[in-house]
């Protein structure tokens, strides 16, 4: 069984919807980003995201265009973050790690080398927002190699007729784009959203996941009445740019205030009961 | 990449979009549903004889063509060597090739029952097309325009203002036409209903790398009657063209590309020089990779991050090509050359005097390579340059480079 698996297996069992981070790698800078990145478990995150930064993020909002912006800025590349994630695996065996960005700098890296990479260093699953299924099929068999997951996003124009072609080769979990927008922009009602999930649970019986405008404990909490996970990112990545000093270096608060905020978003999600 | 000769060049892409291993549809499954629609509804509509004429109609009454195929007599003297004809399609209405591909999408944008349009520019060129169109049919329309464009581009944004379209500065990433095409992408995911999303060049997902061609290829296949005409039912020896994203290009070349006779190259923006890492010669300079939705060569770090472009053409200002020509360069069905901002001032104003039309600094470039090559080529030579846009818009930048203050 796939980290990703025995982690939702687990949540499952303690009748509780998981809370999935996101951050961008490198964001201040990469020594902070990796304080950070270690404290999440401990905080709360079930899952963690790690953004590849990318000059030209075109489903992303102002907030996390900005923390790609920051984390190129410092210097950040494609294996910066692999051996990051590497350093991260030595000390915590079991939170799934997947990697979010787009497509061009993994193409860039090779796929064969990417995967391989990836794999070694503890990469559990993938979610590259601008390769559709259309365009998988020179990458997913690499991948599924590799043993990494491909995570497929769904959105509220996913219908019927296309989400049998959405989730073929689907891995992992489904992640679920609550609004037709970018991210960090505005947030979807529970009313709304409901039906696309139960819509997208009748074609496949993988965990569903939401995310695009959650910000709140409260937030959080109302989601996981529905989702089996709870993707929190514009929010974080905005207490980071809220944490720097002048110089947009890490201020002395940033790690704790990052905790801090996930470990009231996991109370959030938390609090809600769901059945085994 | 390794690729097999089709039959036919001018019968891609294949069904995803795909040109050999270019094209495509790259985008975010939010996109999907979209991208599938516009392509089914432009299926449908290109077979339609009520689109295509309602097309002809507004280009022949509206945008003026066709537009002649001009003996340029003093440009052919001067350089002493091929028979140089001018395609003007500087001629057309707001200036250049941009309104042939506007209006035919905003006429799809109308038959999909689309009551919003959105669009990106650089120059300005394709901004004051769509809100031209955008006015004709009475839509409201949103132009993404970078800051850095709309600081070197003044008129052009007061004319899409006059037009009645909105222009939403861009400040995100580098401020210039790939930030603009990222934001017009990301209001189209949040618009998904009621926005339509008029693209600009061979680029972008699949279908508008063929879209846009189609509606371009107007430019050849007049080119090819006037010629026959002209000269004796004779094809052209050789077509020259200067590429952005490439669709005054790609709508002179594709009418010909199953005629082996005839040599077609394309003038890509080698800025300060390809070797100085500021241009826009995105085959000269650059490497396939994926970016707004297609495969093509991008000018991109060692990470694959984009690289900013440089050219004095705003026009020309972009780190990628579409598509097709991608496959056509790594066929060698067309050459792909470049000329640099020095040298395209120079046969800018070597234009104006010589022949008393005062060309787009975008032309300029293919202008700069015809100096280079017609002078080796036979007199009995006929070689068509597409002078895809006039220059009024660019005097001021010109004068600027010339150190001459209005």
């Amino acid at each position: 069984m796939s980290r990703i698996s025995r982690r939702f297996a687990d949540l499952r069992e303690h009748g509780r919807a998981g809370l999935i981070t996101f951050l961008t790698a490198g964001d201040p800078d990469m020594a902070t980003f990796e304080t950070v990145l270690a404290g999440l478990p401990a905080s709360g995150a079930d899952l963690i995201e790690v953004g590849v930064p990318f000059s030209d993020p075109m489903a992303d909002g102002p907030a996390i265009q900005a923390a790609g912006l920051r984390a190129l800025k410092g210097g950040t590349k494609l294996r910066h973050i692999l051996a990051a994630v590497a350093r991260f695996r030595q000390i915590d065996g079991e939170t799934p790690i997947i990697l979010m960005g787009y497509y061009n700098p993994i193409f860039h890296f090779g796929i064969a080398s990417f995967t391989k990479e990836a794999a070694a260093a503890g990469v559990d699953g993938l979610i590259i927002v601008d390769l559709p299924p259309e365009e998988s099929d020179e990458f997913l068999p690499a991948a599924t190699a590799a043993k990494l997951e491909l995570i497929r996003l769904t959105a509220p124009t996913s219908d019927d007729a296309r989400l049998p072609k959405v989730l073929k080769g689907a891995g992992g979990f489904v992640y679920h784009v609550a609004i037709a927008g970018i991210t960090g922009t505005r947030s979807a009602s529970i009313a709304d959203v409901q039906p696309v999930v139960e819509r997208i649970r009748r074609h496949t019986s993988l965990p569903v996941a939401i995310g695009f405008g959650i910000r709140t404990p409260d937030q959080a909490a109302a989601t996981a009445e529905i989702a089996d996970a709870v993707v929190v990112g514009s929010a974080l990545v905005e207490t980071v740019a809220s944490n720097l000093d002048a110089e947009g270096q890490a201020g002395p608060g940033l790690v704790m205030a990052l905790h801090t905020q996930v470990a009231a978003l996991a109370a959030g999600v938390r609090r809600v009961a769901r059945g085994k | 990449m390794p690729q097999s000769i089709p039959n036919s060049l001018r019968s891609g892409p294949d069904e995803n979009g795909h040109f050999g291993a270019y094209g495509g549809r790259f985008v975010a499954e939010t996109l999907m549903p979209l991208i599938l629609e516009v392509e089914k509804a432009y299926n449908a509509a290109k077979v339609d004889p009520s689109f295509r004429a309602e097309l002809d109609y507004y280009l022949e009454h509206y945008v003026g063509r066709p537009s002649p195929l001009y003996f340029a007599e003093r440009l052919t003297q001067h350089f002493g060597g091929a028979k140089i004809y001018l395609k003007r399609d500087e001629l057309n209405h707001t200036g250049a090739h941009k309104i042939n591909n506007c209006i035919g999408q905003i006429i799809l944008a109308k038959r999909m029952g689309k009551t919003r349009i959105i669009a990106e520019t650089g120059a300005g060129q394709h901004g004051v097309a769509t809100a031209t169109v955008a006015a004709l049919f009475n839509l409201p329309c949103v132009i993404y325009m970078g800051e850095t464009d709309i600081a070197r581009q003044a008129p052009n944004v007061f004319r899409m203002k006059l037009l009645g379209a909105e222009v939403r500065g861009v400040t995100s990433g580098t401020a210039t036409l790939k930030d603009a095409m990222n934001e017009a992408l990301r209001d189209w995911v949040a618009h998904v209903d009621d926005t339509f999303y008029i693209i600009g060049t061979v680029a972008g997902p699949h279908p508008y790398p063929a879209m846009v061609r189609d509606f371009q290829s107007v430019i050849g296949v007049e080119t090819r009657a006037q010629l026959a005409k002209a000269e004796n039912g004779r094809l052209p020896d050789t077509l020259v063209a200067a590429i952005g994203g490439g669709s005054n290009a790609m709508g002179l070349f594709h009418p010909f590309l199953d005629d082996p006779s005839v040599r077609m190259i394309g003038v890509e923006a080698a800025g300060h020089g390809v070797g100085t890492g500021m241009h826009a010669a995105s085959l000269a300079g650059g490497e396939p990779g994926v970016l707004h939705g297609n495969r093509t060569y991008l000018l991109q770090d060692d990470d694959g991050q984009i690289i900013d472009a440089h050219s004095i053409s705003a026009g020309l200002d972009y780190p990628g090509i579409g598509p097709e020509h991608a496959w056509l360069h790594d066929l060698k069905r067309v050459e792909y050359v470049s000329a640099t901002d020095k040298e395209a001032l120079e046969a800018f104003q070597l234009c104006a005097k010589l022949e008393g039309i005062i060309p787009a600094l975008e032309p300029s470039h293919a202008l700069a390579y015809l100096s280079r090559l017609a002078p080796r080529l036979a007199k009995d030579h006929l070689l068509v340059m597409n002078m895809c846009g006039r220059g009024d818009k660019d005097i001021f930048a010109v004068a600027a480079h010339l150190g001459v203050t209005l």
